[in-house]
């Protein structure tokens, strides 16, 4: 079980990276979310799969095969804010779109680079 | 000694959440949510100064949440450099939303600065006090989707841009922090910052801890933009609304180099490679920040440079790792964040009235504005660490730090890059100040309002000189903060050894 989960996250976070470095920031953004996916995973196998009973506690103690509840909590966590996370990143990225036309990374380099419009606060086209 | 300990540990998350929720609920209401959210950075303040008045004392306040014992609850701990940290987020908060008011154009924009504002403060003040990696990962989730909303606040085109590189480079940063974090508890089996300390000082380090330590140390460096990986921070800062740059600068590299201060202190307390290698990070980060900022035009930008300098005195204090040099960098955290926050609100007075902020389309203000001339030369010759200005106390503990340990190359580093920063704040003067206006009388703009912008960027600079004449009270603050940092061990039995105290 560990070695599949392993090599699922590995593999996600190969394909994360690759399209991480792409010029398109769509891509971007989705190797972002595999990343962050693959790192959730990554995050519930280093604490150990294996024991399958939950780790619900009962008169006669904790039982002997609980799973640790533990990586299951941090990752639900993380889940919850890698996804408001990449909302946002694709609201960001709808907007950019919207302003410029284009999502070519070096394109956005270049405008947060430029020197800066004067500042009448209408001077943003 | 009338307020409990514990309400006062969660006083500076509750605070801000609070003035954020009642932002919210006065939203139609443009006046009333300014004032309340003036109102709640200034009692952040006082909450601050009360913890100081605790922490001060030297006992380490500690609260496990929900009354679970240290290692499996979730840990608030404050000693004197929390403490310390709480107070200044409270006062750059306030002098940010009353320089805000100045700048309030457009009350929409306006009323989502203030509620934003408020959510950045709970992710800042929680990674202040936290006891927990995991948790510090989620305050640092917390921090950066205010940070995000508030950097692409009324996005243009450009600030866009800039919101666009500074959303990849920062979630690239937390995902490995997140990553980092999972792979100590697999190895480890603990989250507590104090339980992996004491696993670290009684030397059974357990397998294959080391590795995701390091990723973290990297996720951190990120974070207090250090050299190589500073990039993101003059792409994205620049761009921002005058107050929202102005808070950033002050407040969220210090967070990442608090995180490495917290972390590389309690685990490794003797110098080592760790410290080694931060040495000589912290000094391509002092010369390299300085030579880009020279490189640059638009006084944002040179600020933002600056601001990547200024880290690396922060982290050779941390590198040098005696308690003098610890010190010293308490001494320059504090420091930094009031002339950081100040040099950008001023460059911000400035640009608006000169109509930009690019040097060379600047000029005039020495004749227009004789005191925003002298409220820019405090700031600034206090960055360059002219005395008797704070930033002259601060670089004078890490350079006798650094002659008693013998780091000769790390001493010269800083004196050089001394003399760049007053270099680069004279372009700044010399351009903005002294040269008159390019386009003679009609380049002058009139404005109104603006008093609000004035007072904060004055108290800021009253602030940086009080520091400076009254260096003793707070080195002394700072030297206790670093006996604190320097003997992990009372933290560790602080959190470990009295559960529920």
């Amino acid at each position: 079980m560990e070695i599949v989960a392993a090599i699922t996250a590995g593999l996600l976070a190969a394909i994360g990276v690759w399209l991480l470095l792409d010029r398109n920031l769509v891509r971007v953004v989705l190797g972002i979310v595999l990343l962050g996916n693959s790192i959730n995973i990554a995050v519930l196998t280093a604490g150990r799969l294996g024991n399958r009973t939950a780790a619900f506690v009962t008169s006669n103690g904790v039982p002997e095969l609980a799973a640790n509840p533990l990586p299951q909590a941090l990752v639900l966590t993380a889940i919850v804010i890698g996804f408001a996370l990449f909302v946002f990143a694709l609201a960001v990225l709808r907007r950019t779109w919207e302003l410029h036309g284009s999502t070519a990374t070096d394109r956005v380099t270049e405008v947060a680079e430029g020197p800066s419009p004067d500042l009448d606060e209408k001077a943003s086209r | 000694m009338t307020p409990s300990p514990h309400l006062l540990l969660v006083a500076p998350l509750l605070l801000p959440l609070g003035t954020l929720i009642a932002c919210l609920l006065t939203r139609g209401n443009h006046r009333a949510c300014a004032g309340l959210s003036l109102l709640g950075a200034a009692g952040l303040m006082a909450v601050g100064l009360a913890l100081v008045a605790y922490a001060g004392r030297g006992d380490i306040l500690v609260s496990q949440m929900g009354g679970w014992a240290a290692p499996y609850g979730i840990t608030l701990v404050v000693d004197r450099l929390s403490a310390a940290m709480v107070t200044i987020t409270g006062v750059i908060a306030t002098a940010t939303v009353l320089y805000s008011l100045a700048h309030d154009t457009d009350p929409a924009r306006g009323r989502d600065f203030h509620l934003l504002t408020h959510g950045l403060l709970v992710g800042v003040c929680g990674a202040f006090i936290t006891g927990d990696v995991f948790n510090l990962y989620v305050w640092f989730e917390v921090l950066l989707v205010g940070s995000f909303a508030l950097i692409a606040l009324g996005g243009d085109r450009r600030r866009l841009a800039g919101t666009v590189v500074y959303v990849i480079l920062n979630l690239i940063a937390t995902l490995m922090f997140l990553l980092a974090a999972g792979l100590v508890y697999g190895s480890a089996g603990t989250l507590n910052m104090a339980e992996l300390a004491a696993l670290f000082a009684a030397g059974d380090t357990p397998p294959g801890v080391q590795a995701p330590l390091v990723l973290m140390l990297l996720a951190f460096s990120i974070k207090a933009a250090l050299f190589p990986v500073f990039g993101w921070l003059p792409a994205s800062y620049h761009v921002a609304w005058t107050p929202v740059s102005a808070l950033f600068a002050g407040l969220l590299t210090k967070v990442g180099v608090y995180a490495l201060i917290r972390l590389v202190t309690l685990l490794w307390p003797d110098a080592g490679l760790v410290h080694e290698v931060l040495l000589w990070v912290a000094c391509a980060t002092m010369l390299i920040g300085v030579l880009g900022a020279a490189a640059q035009t638009e006084v944002r930008r040179i600020l933002s440079f600056h601001i990547v300098s200024q880290v690396g005195y922060m982290v050779l204090g941390l590198a040098l790792a005696t308690p003098l040099a610890l010190a010293g960098a308490v001494f320059y955290l504090i420091h930094h964040i009031v002339v950081k926050a100040n040099l950008f609100f001023i460059g911000g007075i400035a640009a608006r009235m000169t109509g930009s902020e690019r040097l060379p389309a600047m000029g005039g203000l020495y004749a227009r504005a004789p005191w925003l001339a002298l409220m820019f030369a405090i700031p600034a010759l206090s960055l360059a660490g002219i005395p008797p200005l704070s930033g002259f106390w601060a670089k004078f503990v890490l350079v006798r730090a650094g002659l008693e340990t013998g780091a000769w190359i790390a001493v010269g580093i800083a004196l050089l890059t001394g003399i760049f920063t007053l270099l680069s704040m004279s372009k700044i003067w010399n351009e903005a100040f002294l040269k008159a206006h390019p386009l003679g009388a009609a380049g002058s703009r009139t404005l109104t309002g603006q008093a609000p912008a004035w007072w904060a960027a004055a108290g800021l600079a009253a602030i940086t000189v009080g520091i400076g004449i009254g260096a003793g009270p707070v080195m002394d603050f700072a030297s206790a903060a670093a006996e604190q940092l320097a003997h992990p061990a009372h933290y560790i039995s602080a959190v470990l050894g009295a559960p529920g105290r």
